[in-house]
């Protein structure tokens, strides 16, 4: 991995995203605050999509021509950037899905079909958190209704952390697995991970981690996370849509039991029984998303080129500037920590009585997309006794201009159903 | 300004100045969200053999959701339902029509303000979600549901 540049030529990069000198039809050039969501494409990643299909598209795992090969090799490649990126023991450890909703789910069905002492059953207890994405909420939730496992949560302060204080009865002998987000896509907070590992490790627990906020912005180390699954989507890093990864330690992949069943996954198959292919493998059934994973890897050489720790900390200084900026800015209120510290670059906020569909509708009339509504995680509206919020997040082409374009906005937002 | 096509001085009349709004005795009651967005609304409908006496309402939401259940009151209430009907299908027409239509002030009144919305393939549905209920508690109170107390 390179690590070495301290600082970003923001200007540099922003040359590589086409998108971002777009001009609107509105006549305004394009603000793009709405990274949480999706981030954009820069033509590294644009140019490895089109040289794929120009040049080697083909099945992976199949055939013994040269474009098989050549896809199977690309593919597989991409793997193991991804498993260099995490730092991840074995390449054999990631699993290709096609998105964070899909390798939580995979999870949540492999230890609901697992034996002893994976099993999640009637006398189990599942714990997540009340700051997760729907897609950290509804597997579990039907995990818990199909096997009658309980499934508990910790809630959260006023100040939108983890109110970890009865973590020992949350956490209890019963607990089976435990999953939550690294950084929160609404509240922006990142999670004191360790407390929650040790406390898990402790009663024998499985540990889940969302990492969707975190691996596109910070270095994401797998080892030193102590986790026993990480997830998370390419498309929020640079890449495609299509393909999320399941990070999982390779003896669980081993002993737990595939999900999809289908071609690629087996290793012999009669009409009465199959037997199946090591991971990761056995969880990647039917024909893979191949484009998006060499796209994945494309984004990855990317972000390893600017530097992880360089990104995290143009971030970290971009979030520090909206936070004081945003306060500036009357009846605004933050819906999450209100400093930089332990905080992710996603930032939610309500804005006097307006509503937030209001704000983003008069906001992309000035060419600023944000993202409006609950954002995929209703119960930490309903936490705060809010409807929905306006949530700005950047990103390494983020600049302190084009905060600055936000704050403007607001002021018009105000004005205008003042 | 295009904006100013999707805000109307009368639709932000009927947002900061609701008409109606407040639940109180209907004959059959609906919840219906937006979940993309987490608008909400809870309508009541009140029937007087085949008039439509009250339309009461409590929600949360956008500017348009909220103007747009405040029209609806306007527009429905006193009406029979045969021609309340009639109003909501030509709202729905125009909510539809992707700005391709201005709608018929006749019918439709302070709710031809919303022709511009429709142009906005995401806002539509908050401007059709106190429209949708009411269909729903309407069919529900003709088909005898139970009456609910005001709260």
């Amino acid at each position: 991995m390179i690590h070495t540049s301290r600082t970003l030529d923001v200007d540099a990069i922003r040359k590589d995203f086409p998108v971002l000198s777009r001009i609107l039809p509105n006549g305004k050039p394009l603000i793009y605050l709405d990274n949480a969501a999706t981030s954009q494409k820069p033509k590294q990643v644009l140019d490895a999509l089109t040289a794929y299909y120009e040049l080697h598209n083909a099945n992976v795992h199949r055939g013994v021509h040269t474009l098989a090969e050549e896809a199977t090799a690309l593919y597989e490649g991409a793997r193991d950037a991804v498993a260099s990126f995490i730092n991840a023991p074995s390449r054999d450890e990631v699993v290709f899905t096609k998105n964070a909703s899909e390798s939580l789910n995979l999870v949540a069905n492999m230890l609901g079909w697992a034996d002893e002492p994976y099993k999640v059953d009637a006398d189990s207890e599942i714990v997540i958190t009340e700051m997760e994405h729907h897609s950290n909420i509804v597997p579990w939730q039907l995990l818990a209704q199909r096997t009658g496992a309980k499934l508990k949560w910790f809630g959260l302060t006023d100040d939108g952390r983890l109110d970890l204080s009865h973590i020992d009865e949350i956490i209890t002998e019963k607990t089976k697995v435990v999953s939550f987000v690294l950084v929160s896509n609404i509240l922006g907070t990142v999670n004191p991970v360790e407390a929650i590992v040790r406390r898990a490790q402790d009663v024998g627990a499985l540990v889940v981690i969302d990492a969707s906020q975190a691996a596109p912005h910070m270095v994401l180390d797998v080892q030193a996370l102590e986790a026993d699954f990480v997830a998370f989507t390419g498309h929020k890093m640079l890449a495609p849509t299509g393909i999320g990864v399941l990070w999982g330690r390779q003896e669980l992949l081993e002993d737990l039991p595939p999900f999809l069943g289908g071609g690629e996954m087996i290793e012999t198959v009669s009409m009465q029984s199959s037997t199946y292919a090591p991971a990761p493998h056995k969880f990647e059934a039917g024909t893979p998303p191949i484009a998006q994973a060499v796209g994945l890897g494309a984004a990855i050489e990317y972000l390893n080129g600017v530097g992880m720790d360089a990104i995290a900390a143009h971030e970290h200084a971009i979030t520090e500037y909206a936070l004081q900026r945003l306060q500036e800015v009357p009846d605004l209120r933050i819906i999450g920590p209100t400093t930089a510290e332990d905080r992710g670059a996603a930032i939610s906020f309500t804005l006097g009585d307006i509503h937030p569909h209001d704000v983003g509708q008069v906001l992309d009339e000035q060419g600023i997309a944000v993202r409006v509504g609950h954002h995929c995680a209703r119960p930490v509206c309903l936490r705060y006794g809010i409807p929905a919020t306006t949530r700005a997040s950047f990103y390494l082409y983020s600049t302190e201009a084009e905060v600055d374009a936000l704050i403007d906005g607001l002021h018009h937002v105000r004005a205008f159903f003042g | 300004m295009k904006l100013d096509s999707m805000y109307q001085d009368i639709i932000l009349d009927h947002y900061k100045h609701p008409h109606g709004r407040g639940l109180r005795d209907g004959d059959a009651e609906v919840h219906h969200v937006n979940p993309t967005c987490g608008d909400e609304i809870t309508l009541r409908v009140k029937l007087d053999g085949n008039v439509l006496t009250d339309v009461s309402y409590e929600g949360q939401g956008c500017s348009i959701s909220q103007a747009s259940a405040s029209v609806l009151n306007d527009l429905l209430v006193g009406k029979e339902l045969g021609e309340a009907q009639q109003i909501q299908e030509a709202f729905l027409e125009l909510m539809q029509s992707k700005g391709q239509l201005e709608g018929d002030e006749e019918v439709l009144e302070d709710a031809i303000a919303f022709a511009g919305v429709s142009k906005y393939p995401a806002r539509v549905k908050c401007a059709l979600l106190s429209w949708m209920a009411w269909k729903d508690a309407t069919a529900q109170a003709l088909a005898g549901a139970p009456v609910k107390e005001s709260a």
